[in-house]
């Protein structure tokens, strides 16, 4: 069956700017709920800098635990936005047009909530800025650039000042569609925010020919970002579970993973919510499943080398700590129900075209990935501290505090409340793509059959 | 003698194409008339005359200072402040190149973004003529002249090739 029909570009405008143009309904009572949520989460971080880290259930000897558990989680998503869009746009996909900017924004605001958790795990947030940056010329004292710890702000500071750059670039037609279409202070914000955009076929080009470029500048820095999170571990030799050479490529994969099932889960509800079923069709979805099925099965691999090693080698620390892992309450449970979420329900599910192209069922399964996702992150973080060695003379189970709980659950309100308002200035599918394809398809008859056909430009 | 504009607005490529070959037949230069559009159209699909772009230069020219920055950065703030820790030398070379590839990525990124609104010449907040049915899918094709005299042969143009409208601007 053919999904696609064609729409001329008054109604895509009409329909695709309806978020900004219009209120839907649910818009403020949403942001209303997400808004109190926000700033419930905001007074727990204030109590916690206040009182300090004892207010959390981080003890010695685990000292990493929700919140840089959710630090990783929160990079991980950020990796949809630049694998989907920059990898769809040089392979020229024609499925990438309503998913390229959903992803870019999830990884924009996945960015900016994972760089707030190790600012305030470090308990003493103003400090970070001597722990960063070149400060007091006058002492003579820099950062030491030789600590993990300097390359991760490095490392996710580029991420996130190249992808709003390639976010604003690919953004620039449509702002200048929404100046054609308000008044007043709206269309003034618009106005300069386009930047005098006329749609010249210089422009045009630019916009073709530099989103191939920024495409191909970001993807060297998106495998960059979380290789270096991963070292954070990896160059630890003293933590079982953590020294590990493949953890660079293991951790790239996984966030690959757990960040694209995050952008079917966003497209999902922007079906739902926008009412954008013309746009944002089940095709879209089947293709992301197929992606998804690839992606979740090398993630698998690796999963399986990173054991196999471990118990290759016949080190008895790392045995016992996979045996924690696996075969000790709680651990083991949590292990389960990672395994179960991130791959062995999903995955055969996806293998039947009913389940890729029902958005319901698609959703669900994406969420499932990110639970399993989260956890496979904590099962990796804290075993490794919480196992019994020698030379420790206290011993305090994890548990996370309330706190740690209620800022886990900020760190999401923020996300989606940050989508939210972005949606009510900004087009979350691009505009200028959609009505491209629309130029460059037509029906071509091949016997009785009328086929549709993307037309593409010959480099 | 002022600088006059003429925008003429179609419906449709092929029109706005024969008004773009009837311009360059009646003798007005290559560079004073435009096509705009609101969504990209095959490169040469109005006849149009679009200019060599230098876009490639930024990002090399971008990485070259990213880089000499982060070589600074890594060495000098080093050296100013020797600790030794770990055992490991004070410039390590493995630690260095991690930070020297991401600053020379950012600046070969942030001088991308430079070039390509620089090569789209923006910002632009005197634009000129223009109307706002071109984002909702008509085609303008825009002429800018010195000579009053010329204004009729450009109407009769688009007249000609079938403008919906014809809007002036001087």
């Amino acid at each position: 069956m053919q999904q696609r029909r064609s729409l001329d570009q008054a109604y895509t405008n009409r329909k695709l700017l309806n978020g900004q143009l219009d209120t839907p309904k649910w818009w403020a009572p949403t942001v209303i709920v997400l808004g109190i949520l926000v700033l419930i989460g905001i007074g727990v971080i204030s109590v916690m800098i206040n009182k300090g880290l004892g207010v959390t259930g981080l003890s010695r000897p685990v000292f990493w635990g929700l919140f840089i558990t959710t630090f990783v989680f929160w990079v991980g998503i950020s990796h949809a936005g630049i694998m989907i869009s920059a990898i769809l746009r040089l392979t020229q996909a024609e499925w990438r047009r309503p998913v390229t900017r959903a992803a870019e924004l999830l990884t924009v605001f996945s960015l900016l909530t994972a760089l707030v958790f190790p600012l305030i795990h470090a308990g003493r947030p103003w400090r970070i800025a001597y722990w960063i940056m070149p400060y007091d010329f006058g002492r003579g004292i820099y950062p030491n650039i030789r600590s993990p710890l300097i390359m991760d702000p490095v490392a996710i500071g580029t991420y996130l000042t190249g992808s709003t750059l390639f976010l604003y670039v690919a953004l620039l037609p449509d702002l200048a569609n929404l100046r054609d279409r308000t008044m007043g202070w709206r269309n003034s914000l618009y106005t300069v925010l386009a930047l005098g955009w006329r749609g010249n076929p210089r422009q045009w080009k630019m916009q073709t020919v530099g989103g191939i470029l920024l495409s191909a500048l970001m993807l060297p820095i998106f495998v960059s970002v979380h290789s270096i999170v991963s070292w954070d571990f990896a160059v630890v030799p003293a933590v079982e579970g953590w020294h590990s050479t493949i953890f660079a490529p293991y951790f790239v994969i996984g966030a690959v993973h757990s960040g694209v099932s995050a952008v079917v889960t966003m497209m999902a509800l922007m079906r739902w919510l926008w009412k954008w079923d013309d746009f944002i069709r089940p095709e879209h979805f089947d293709a992301l499943a197929r992606l998804l099925i690839v992606v979740a099965t090398g993630w698998l691999g690796f999963t399986f080398l990173e054991l196999i090693f471990a118990l290759y080698g016949r080190d008895a620390p790392e045995i016992a700590l996979r045996e924690m892992q696996m075969f000790t309450w709680p651990w083991n449970m949590l292990f389960i129900i990672f395994f179960l979420t991130a791959y062995l329900i999903p995955v055969p599910m996806w293998l039947f075209k009913r389940v890729r192209t029902n958005i319901a069922l698609m959703f669900w399964t994406s969420i499932l990935v990110n639970i399993g996702m989260w956890l496979e992150r904590f099962l990796i973080i804290v075993p490794g501290l919480a196992r019994r060695t020698p030379f420790v003379y206290t011993w305090d189970s994890y548990r996370p505090s309330a706190v740690e709980w209620t800022i886990f659950i900020w760190s999401f309100a923020w996300v989606t409340f940050l989508m939210l308002l972005f949606s009510k200035f900004f087009p979350l599918v691009p505009l200028f793509e959609q009505k491209e394809s629309q130029v460059f398809t037509d029906d071509v008859m091949i016997g009785r059959a009328k086929v549709p056909a993307i037309l593409r430009e010959a480099d | 003698m002022s600088t006059r504009s003429m925008l003429g607005l179609f419906q449709q490529p092929e029109p706005a194409a024969d008004a773009m070959d009837g311009l360059k037949e009646a003798g007005f230069e290559l560079g004073s008339f435009d096509v705009l559009t609101g969504v990209p159209y095959p490169e040469g699909a109005f006849g149009e005359y679009v200019p060599q772009h230098r876009l490639f230069r930024f990002p090399a020219f971008g990485a070259i200072i990213g880089f000499t920055l982060a070589v600074f950065l890594t060495s000098v703030t080093q050296l100013a402040y020797p600790v030794v820790t770990g055992g490991k030398p004070i410039l390590s070379l493995f630690a260095m190149l991690i930070i020297m590839y991401e600053m020379t990525m950012l600046s070969a990124v942030i001088a991308s973004v430079f070039g390509i609104i620089f090569e789209s010449r923006l910002p632009n907040m005197k634009p000129g003529i223009y109307d706002p049915r071109i984002t909702e899918g008509w085609i303008g094709v825009v002429i800018t002249f010195d000579d009053d005299s010329r204004v009729a042969d450009a109407e009769g143009v688009f007249n000609r090739a079938g403008a919906v409208e014809i809007k002036h601007a001087s």
